[in-house]
C-alpha cells in the first residue's frame, strides 16, 4: 500500500458502491462516507429493520440489481473504511470535515469521488407546503423504507418516470390511488418510441405500470395546468385545469415532483467548474467522459453529476474509479473503461428520449401565483422574488438571494433554487442559464451548533489513520 | 392537540413490531421498532412543527434529509431532523412550538 492518504468516496448509492469496489480491486482502501444508516442510496435504500417484506416486494423488477449492490457492499468488510450516518459538510484542498457519531472529524484524502445523488425537482404550486404533500421520492421512502403510506386516498402529480412508478407501487401496496396527474401532454409519450431500442426493458415496464393503473381504475390525466393543493392545516384535495375545464378531487395525501435535480454542493466546495446543461436545465459540474472534474483528483459519478439514473450511476462509479487508479499510476483495465464509456453514451441517448417523454413544465414558472411560497425555509413568495427582480434589476440568483432571502434557509436552495431560477428567467425574459447558480456554502447541511463551534479552531486531530 | 387530529401517515407494515415509548407534546405516545422520528410522529399526528415566520404547520416534504422541513425540538431545546433520526425510547418531542421557538 502507498503512504498517500486514502481516497474518499462520498455516497454509498449505486455510483459510490461501484466506485469503492473498483478502487478495492485496484489495491486501494477507500473511506466511504454516507448520510444513510445503510448502503443503497435512495433507489436501493434499505429498511431500518426487517418488516416481513422480501427484497422483491421492495425493489420489484430491480431486485436483482439491489441485491447485487448490497452484496457487493457487504463483501467490502475489512477492505474499506465505512462511515454511515456521516455528513461531509466542508471540503477544501484535500481535507474534508465530516460529522460522524456526534463529533466532527477532519480527514485528509487523496482522490475524491463525489457520488452525492439527487432529490426531487419541484416548482412551487399553491398548497405545496401543506402537511400531507410530499415529494414523489419522499412518498416512495415512506412506503419502501418505513412501510407507511402518505395517506389513505392519494394523488400523484408532476412529471418524470417516478410519477408512474410510485403510483404503481402505492397501488400494489393496497393504497387507493385517486389519480395520476401528468404535466406532460399525452403526445409527449410518443418519444418513448425512440427510447425503445435503447432500453426496451425500461419502456415496457413503464407501459405496464400505466396499463395496470388504468386497469385498476386509476384516473390518469395528462397535460394538466394550474395544479394546486388545497386544505386547511393539511391537504384535503387537489385541483387542476384540463382542456380549459376546472377539476377537483378529494384526497388525504399527495406525492409531487418534476423529475430529479443533482446534489452539486460538494462539487462546488471542491472548486469544480460548472457548465449549463440544457437537458437538466441546471448548472452541473464539468466532467470528461471518464468523470474527471476540472479539479485534479476530484471525480464525479451518478445522478449528483447529472441525472442519468441508477444503471448509469453504477457504470459511472466504476468508470471514475478506473480514472482515479490511472491518475495515481496504478494498473487499470483500459478495455473495461472504454466499454463503460460506450454504455454511458447509450444511456445518455436514452435520457434524451425520456426527457422528451416526461418534459419539465418550464412554462409553469411564469404562472406561479404571486402569493405562493417559493422558498419553504424562509417563506419568501414568488411575488417577493419578482418584485425584487424588477426593483433592483436583478437577473442573477445570488444577488436575488442577498435581497430576498430566497435560498438562504436551512435547505440551501435545494428545494427552491431551480424554481427561483425559472421564475427569474420568466420575469426577466432571459434564458434560464443567465440566472446562474446558487453558490454552495459550508456547512452544506445543518450540523449541531455545538459541533460547528468545536470545528472552528484549526486544532482538530487528523483523522486519516 | 395532536391526539384529536387524524394521523398523516398510515402504517402498512411493522404494525406488530415492538412498541417504543416516547412523549409527544407532553402526552405519552408509542412508535414501532424501525421507525424514524418522522414516521413515529406522523403515524400519531399531522404536523411536525410550525414555521418561524408565518406559524403555518409543516410535516416534512422530501423524507430524505434534503429539504430540512422536518426539524423538531426536544423538550430540552435540542433540534432533530425527524426524517433521518431513528426513534429512540424515551424521546421527549415538542411539535406545538409556534413562531417563538
Ligand atoms: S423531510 Fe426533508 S429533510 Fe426531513
Amino acid at each position: 500500500m502507498s503512504t498517500r492518504p486514502q481516497p474518499l468516496v462520498v455516497g454509498a448509492g449505486p455510483a459510490g458502491i461501484r466506485a469503492a469496489e473498483a478502487l478495492v480491486a485496484g489495491g486501494l482502501r477507500p473511506l466511504v462516507v454516507d448520510e444513510a444508516p445503510a448502503c443503497g442510496g435512495q433507489i436501493y435504500r434499505q429498511r431500518l429493520v426487517p418488516d416481513g417484506r422480501s427484497t422483491r416486494d421492495l425493489y420489484g423488477s430491480e431486485v436483482g440489481k439491489a441485491d447485487r449492490l448490497h452484496a457487493a457492499f457487504a463483501a467490502f468488510e475489512g477492505k474499506i473504511d465505512y462511515w454511515p450516518q456521516a455528513l461531509l459538510w466542508n471540503l477544501r484542498d484535500g481535507v474534508a470535515d465530516i460529522v460522524v457519531a456526534g463529533a466532527t472529524r477532519r480527514v485528509s484524502y487523496d482522490g475524491l469521488v463525489l457520488a452525492t445523488g439527487a432529490t426531487d425537482r419541484v416548482l412551487p404550486v399553491p398548497g405545496w407546503t401543506l402537511p400531507g404533500v410530499f415529494t414523489l421520492g419522499g412518498s416512495q421512502v415512506a412506503l419502501k423504507a418505513q412501510g407507511c403510506a402518505i395517506g389513505s386516498r392519494v394523488v400523484f402529480a408532476g412529471s418524470g418516470p417516478l410519477l408512474y412508478l410510485v403510483a404503481w407501487q402505492y397501488m400494489k401496496a393496497g393504497v387507493e390511488v385517486a389519480a395520476v396527474l401528468d404535466a406532460a401532454p399525452a403526445s409527449a409519450k410518443l418519444h418513448l418510441i425512440k427510447a425503445l431500442p435503447l432500453d426496451p426493458g425500461i419502456v415496457l415496464r413503464g407501459t405496464r405500470f400505466v396499463a395496470e393503473l388504468r386497469l385498476r381504475g386509476v384516473a390518469i390525466r395528462t397535460g394538466i395546468e394550474g395544479l394546486r393543493f388545497e386544505g386547511e392545516g393539511r391537504v384535503s384535495g387537489v385541483a387542476w385545469r384540463e382542456g380549459g375545464r376546472e377539476r377537483r378531487l378529494a384526497c388525504d395525501g399527495v406525492g409531487y415532483g418534476l423529475a430529479l435535480r443533482s446534489e452539486t454542493q460538494l462539487a462546488d466546495l471542491a472548486g469544480c467548474a460548472f457548465r449549463f446543461d440544457e437537458r437538466d436545465r441546471a448548472w452541473l459540474p464539468l466532467r470528461d467522459a471518464a468523470g474527471r472534474s476540472s479539479v485534479a483528483g476530484v471525480y464525479l459519478a451518478g445522478d449528483g453529476a447529472g441525472i442519468a439514473g441508477a444503471d448509469a450511476a453504477e457504470r459511472a462509479g466504476e468508470r471514475v474509479a478506473l480514472a482515479l487508479l490511472e491518475d495515481r499510476g496504478l494498473a487499470f483495465d483500459k478495455a473495461r473503461a472504454a466499454g463503460l464509456e460506450a454504455e454511458l453514451a447509450r444511456i445518455a441517448r436514452l435520457r434524451d428520449a425520456l426527457e422528451a417523454a416526461f418534459p419539465f413544465p418550464a412554462h409553469w414558472a411564469a404562472a406561479i401565483d404571486d402569493a405562493t411560497t417559493l422558498c419553504r425555509c424562509e417563506e419568501v413568495t414568488a411575488g417577493t422574488v419578482r418584485e425584487a427582480a424588477s426593483r433592483f434589476d436583478i437577473g442573477e440568483i445570488n444577488r436575488l438571494k442577498a435581497v430576498s432571502r430566497v435560498g438562504m434557509g436551512r435547505c440551501q436552495g435545494r428545494m427552491c433554487a431551480a424554481a427561483s431560477a425559472e421564475v427569474l428567467a420568466a420575469a426577466t425574459g432571459k434564458p434560464i442559464e443567465a440566472a446562474g447558480r446558487l453558490r454552495a456554502q459550508a456547512p452544506v447541511k445543518p450540523i449541531p451548533l455545538a459541533l460547528q463551534l468545536a470545528a472552528e479552531p484549526a486544532k482538530l486531530p487528523e483523522a486519516a489513520e | 392537540m395532536s391526539e384529536d387530529r387524524l394521523p398523516l401517515l398510515r402504517r402498512i407494515t411493522r404494525k406488530e413490531h415492538a412498541a417504543i415509548a416516547f412523549t409527544l407534546d407532553g402526552a405519552p405516545c408509542e412508535g414501532r421498532a424501525g421507525d424514524t422520528l418522522l414516521s413515529a410522529i406522523l403515524s400519531r399526528s399531522d404536523s411536525l412543527r410550525r414555521t418561524e415566520f408565518s406559524g403555518e404547520p409543516r410535516a416534512g416534504f422530501c423524507q430524505m434529509g434534503a429539504c430540512q422541513d422536518c426539524w423538531v425540538m426536544t423538550e430540552t431545546g435540542e433540534r432533530l431532523r425527524a426524517c433521518t433520526t431513528p426513534l429512540q425510547p424515551g424521546m421527549r418531542i415538542v411539535t406545538m412550538t409556534g413562531k417563538a421557538a
